[in-house]
């Protein structure tokens, strides 16, 4: 009678994590952002009259809901409305392919690293932690001078300067949970050292990896947007939400809209992959408390 | 204890090994190696290029190069600049002390504001400042440091003529009040991150050691509250926010180079952006091997000086 009572209660992980996360109201904040982001991005410039890179010099400087371009135009008679959705898409692409990327190398590294351990372990740990002296920025940039810009080589850049987190996360996960009897039993069965890697272990660590994972695109959309600002990201004509900053300094006093519809999106879609990762974090493992 | 801190030495020369070695790697990545620039020069001939490459010696062996490399670098010698042929390393010193300067008052801003912030946090925890407080953290970490230059640029010099938009001085004035006008927009943007970052830190530090038995032994025994907190929760709460330095240099080191670029101070960031856009290799690879140097003697320095103050670590 009691065990029935309680089982009623009782809710199952999925759901319970559900719950958590429902009551981490900014986290579900961030996810309706994110997706309305995304639709936007992906749909919008199939809803607007003007193309993205569509320069008219007659128009240019037009403010802000003055007229038919919603957001105005810039320096060269551009929509940035247009420019925004079409650099939507650059940079959310980057953000999150570089992740899958950064999330494949660090899992790799990270299972390896914590399930063999010793000499293995230790160098791969080590690498971690030298190419974690190098100020993320500073290594992008000395990549980026050295490789011919463009859409690829930017993502795979901040990808090469994103993993090593992950791979941190993955070699402690993997190096706890190899000795827990689930794994000491697959051994047992005669699974190979690969299946249990890939199969047991990293599945199992599942959470911790999908919180970094969130964390890393945000990281991600930020990194795009620092580089392509410098110039060394995505190249104009293509607009992304960091380049579109690119000369916004110079017109500042001018038109200052030119600065402001690009950095708040990223604001925007950064602050919510934060908070939507730190919502996964309370939900998936409410004793993980890094903060 | 000398015996942690010959450990953590070791550990370090291990680590500053595979950083030059990434280091080493990069440089021979760059499209025609180390002497791209002369390649790219229309008076040279292939004959000349020859030459040049086996006076250099870039035709031995790879391990070689690199334990040459190593040993100059080791030495002082880190290569001259492509521009102007002054040594990498004299370069660099020059611009050092602007990046310091910034670098070291976004850190006393950062601290302050953060630590008070942070504690008041975890004293008040969910309250409407604690939220508030964490929220805005977060936006903070989001907030690209380049753009929030831009609109402080925006907002205080442009409408409201209140700061300088950019360099370290006057020119023709260079006074303490000249300089500290100039310095007070980089440094507060500077700031914002770390600010965040040593918010979130102090506040879950300052909430681990309230919780602990020793406090509540305090509390029973009848000690007043202020006390507790300041000589038995505060100082224990601040001990791990060292680790917390060194972790931070890296992000303040880039972030130092993102204030530098929109502010146009004329730092260590702001050079290693112009030697990029004249492909000088030299000064950017020593940029590069400098700053993680640097990341790695910080990390060393809050490890031995955290088991100087905290005994439990030397154990572990």
């Amino acid at each position: 009678m009691a065990t029935a009572a309680l089982s009623t209660v009782q809710l199952a992980p999925g759901q319970a994590a559900w719950r958590r996360f429902r009551r981490h109201r900014l986290a579900l904040a961030g996810a309706v952002i994110i997706l309305v982001l995304i639709l936007g991005s992906a749909f919008g410039p199939y809803l607007l009259p003007f193309d993205d890179t569509y320069i008219d010099i007659m128009k240019r400087f037009a403010p802000p809901f003055s007229g038919a371009h919603i957001l105005g135009t810039d320096e060269l008679g551009r929509d940035v409305l247009a420019r925004l959705m079409m650099g939507g898409r650059v940079s959310l692409s980057i953000g999150i392919v570089a992740m899958v990327i950064a999330m494949a190398v660090g899992i790799v590294v990270g299972a390896f690293a914590g399930f063999y351990g010793g000499v293995v372990g230790a160098v791969l740990m080590r690498l971690v932690d030298a190419v974690l002296c190098f100020p993320t920025i500073f290594l992008l940039l000395a990549l980026a001078a050295l490789t011919e810009p463009g859409l690829v080589t930017t993502t795979v850049l901040i990808a090469a300067t994103a993993w090593m987190a992950v791979a941190r996360v993955v070699e402690a996960q993997v190096r706890s949970l190899r000795e827990r009897e689930f794994a000491v039993a697959a051994l047992a069965f005669g699974s190979s050292n690969m299946r249990i890697m890939f199969r047991e272990l990293v599945p199992n660590a599942m959470a911790p990896i999908m919180v970094a994972a969130t964390l890393n695109v945000a990281k991600a959309i930020l990194l795009e947007s620092y580089v392509s600002y410098l110039g060394y990201g995505i190249q104009p004509p293509a607009a992304s939400w960091g380049n579109m900053l690119n000369n916004a300094q110079i017109y500042l006093t001018s038109a200052p809209w030119l600065a402001i519809a690009p950095g708040l999106a990223i604001t925007l879609a950064v602050t919510s992959f934060n908070f939507l990762g730190d919502g996964l974090r309370d939900a998936l493992d409410p004793r993980m408390n890094i903060p | 204890m000398a015996r942690y801190v010959a450990n953590r030495l070791a550990q370090a020369i291990m680590l500053l090994v595979i950083v030059s070695a990434i280091g080493f790697a990069i440089l021979h990545l760059a499209p025609g190696g180390p002497l791209s620039q002369f390649a790219a020069s229309a008076q040279m001939t292939q004959e000349d290029l020859d030459r040049v490459t086996s006076q250099l010696g870039l035709d031995r062996p790879l391990p070689i190069q690199y334990l040459d490399w190593f040993g100059r670098m080791l030495k002082g010698d880190w290569g001259r600049s492509y521009r102007d042929g002054e040594a990498v390393l004299s370069v660099i010193s020059s611009h050092l002390g602007a990046t310091m300067e910034l670098m070291a008052t976004a850190t006393i801003i950062a601290v302050l504001l953060g630590c008070w912030i942070g504690v008041l946090g975890a004293l008040r925890r969910y309250s409407l400042f604690d939220t508030l407080a964490t929220v805005g953290a977060m936006i903070a970490l989001s907030i690209p440091t380049f753009w929030f230059g831009l609109v402080t640029i925006y907002v205080f010099s442009v409408k409201l003529g209140w700061l300088p938009s950019g360099n370290r001085e006057t020119v023709g004035d260079g006074s303490f009040l000249d300089l500290l006008h100039h310095l007070i927009a980089p440094a507060l943007v500077l700031a914002l991150v770390e600010t965040a970052m040593w918010g979130r830190f102090m506040r879950s530090s300052m909430l681990e050691v309230i919780n602990q038995d020793y406090i509540r032994t305090a509390r029973a025994k009848g000690m007043p509250e202020w006390r507790i907190l300041t000589v038995h929760a505060l100082r224990n709460a601040l001990l791990p926010m060292i680790t917390v330095a060194g972790l931070q240099f890296p992000t303040l080191l880039g972030g130092a180079l993102v204030a530098e670029t929109v502010f146009t101070w004329p730092g260590m960031g702001r050079l290693f952006l112009d030697s990029i856009g004249y492909r000088d290799y030299p000064v950017v690879m020593g940029i590069l091997m400098f700053s993680a140097t640097m990341v790695l003697i910080g990390s060393l320095l809050a490890d031995i000086f955290y088991a100087v103050v905290d005994p439990r670590i030397r154990v572990g």
